[in-house]
C-alpha cells in the first residue's frame, strides 16, 4: 500500500528534502555555529587576501593622481573604508543587540562582544588617517568640526559599551545593560552620515554612493570597492574567531565544548 | 603603471610621510586585530583544558 506521505516525500530530490528538514534553530545553537565558522573561516582568509591584494595593487600603483591632491589622495584606499566599516559594524551590533535583547538568542549577545574590538579599532584608524591626510590638505591635524566629532563620540560609544559590559560579573546583566547603551548611541550613526550635508564641514562630501553614482574615474573607484569588501570579508572573519572563542569560554561544561577543547588542545 | 621607479613610488609625489604612515598605521590595525584573537584562542583553549583537568581530578578523589 502506497501512502500519500512517503509518496509526497519521494517527489523530492535528497538535497531539496535536506532542506526541508532542516531545523533553522541550529543555526543559533553553539555546536553548530562553532562547527560552520570553522569551515568558512579558511575562505573568508582567502577572499579577504585576494580583495586587499587587488585593492592595495590598484590603488597605490594604478590609480591616477588626483588633480588636486596629488598622490597625497591615495590615503583614501584606507581612511575611506575604515570609516564606513566603523560605521557597518556598529550597525550590526545594534541589529544583533535587539534579537539579543528580543528574543535572548545568547549567540547574538556573543557576535556583539566579539564585533566590538575590531568596530573600535576602525574607528581609530578612521581618526587617525583621517589626521594624517587633514595635515597637508587642510592644514590641521584636526578640527572640531561635525563629522570629526561625530566619529569621535563613536569610538566613545565602542569604548563604553565595552567597559560597561565588563563592570558586570553576571553576564546575563552585563549584556542587557550594554546592549541597551549600544542601541542608544545607534543616533550617532546617521550624524555621522549626514553631519556632511547638515552642517558646513571642513571634510568633504562623500566621493562614492554605493547606490547612485560615483563622483570619480573607474581606476580609482574599483580599487576603493575592492578595499571597502576586503575590509567586510575581514571583518567578518575576525568577528567569527572572537565569537567561537567566547562561546567556549561561555559553554565549557557542555558536552559538544569538552570536545572540542580536548580535540583542539592537543594540537 | 603610475610610476616610473622605484623612488618615484617612495616619494609618493612628495606625501610619502603621509600615505605610508598612513597605510604603515592600517597594516598594525589589521594584522594585530588578526594575530590577537589567534593567540587568545589558544590561551583560553589551554586555560579550560586545565580547568576541565583539575575538575576531573577534584571528583575522582
Amino acid at each position: 500500500m502506497v501512502d500519500m506521505y512517503s509518496l509526497q516525500l519521494n517527489l523530492y530530490p535528497p538535497y531539496v528534502k535536506k532542506i526541508m528538514n532542516f531545523n533553522w534553530h541550529t543555526l543559533s545553537s553553539p555546536e553548530w555555529f562553532y562547527r560552520f565558522a570553522g569551515k568558512l573561516m579558511p575562505w573568508l582568509a582567502f577572499i579577504a587576501v585576494l580583495l586587499f591584494a587587488y585593492g592595495l595593487i590598484g590603488g597605490l600603483l594604478f590609480a591616477p593622481a588626483d588633480y588636486q591632491q596629488g598622490d597625497g589622495f591615495r590615503i583614501i584606499y584606507i581612511h575611506v573604508p575604515s570609516a564606513i566599516l566603523s560605521m557597518q559594524v556598529y550597525a550590526g551590533m545594534a541589529v544583533c543587540a535587539i534579537v539579543s535583547l528580543i528574543w535572548r538568542i545568547k549567540l547574538a549577545d556573543v557576535i556583539v562582544r566579539a564585533a566590538a574590538p575590531v568596530g573600535a579599532w576602525f574607528t581609530v584608524l578612521a581618526l587617525v588617517t583621517g589626521s594624517i591626510w587633514g595635515k597637508p590638505m587642510w592644514g590641521t591635524w584636526w578640527v572640531w568640526d561635525a563629522r570629526l566629532t561625530s566619529e569621535l563620540l563613536l569610538l566613545f560609544l565602542y569604548l563604553g559599551y565595552m567597559a560597561l559590559y565588563s563592570a558586570f560579573a553576571d553576564t546575563q546583566k552585563a549584556a542587557k545593560v550594554s546592549n541597551i547603551l549600544l542601541l542608544v548611541g545607534a543616533i550617532d550613526l546617521p550624524i555621522i552620515h549626514y553631519s556632511v550635508q547638515w552642517w558646513n564641514t571642513l571634510h568633504q562630501s562623500d566621493t562614492i554612493n554605493l547606490m547612485g553614482k560615483s563622483h570619480m574615474a573607474a581606476s580609482m573607484l574599483h580599487p576603493l570597492l575592492a578595499m571597502m569588501f576586503a575590509f567586510m570579508v575581514y571583518t567578518l572573519l575576525i568577528v567569527l574567531m572572537r565569537a567561537r572563542t567566547e562561546l567556549l569560554q561561555r559553554g565549557w561544561r557542555s558536552r559538544w565544548a569538552r570536545a572540542i577543547i580536548s580535540r583542539e588542545g592537543e594540537s | 603603471m603610475q610610476f616610473h621607479s622605484f623612488t618615484e613610488f617612495f616619494s609618493m609625489g612628495g606625501y610619502a610621510g603621509y600615505v605610508w604612515s598612513a597605510f604603515g598605521v592600517g597594516v598594525v590595525v589589521l594584522v594585530g586585530n588578526l594575530i590577537q584573537p589567534m593567540l587568545h584562542h589558544k590561551k583560553v583553549i589551554k586555560q579550560l583544558a586545565m580547568k576541565i583537568k583539575r575538575e576531573q581530578h577534584a571528583s575522582n578523589t
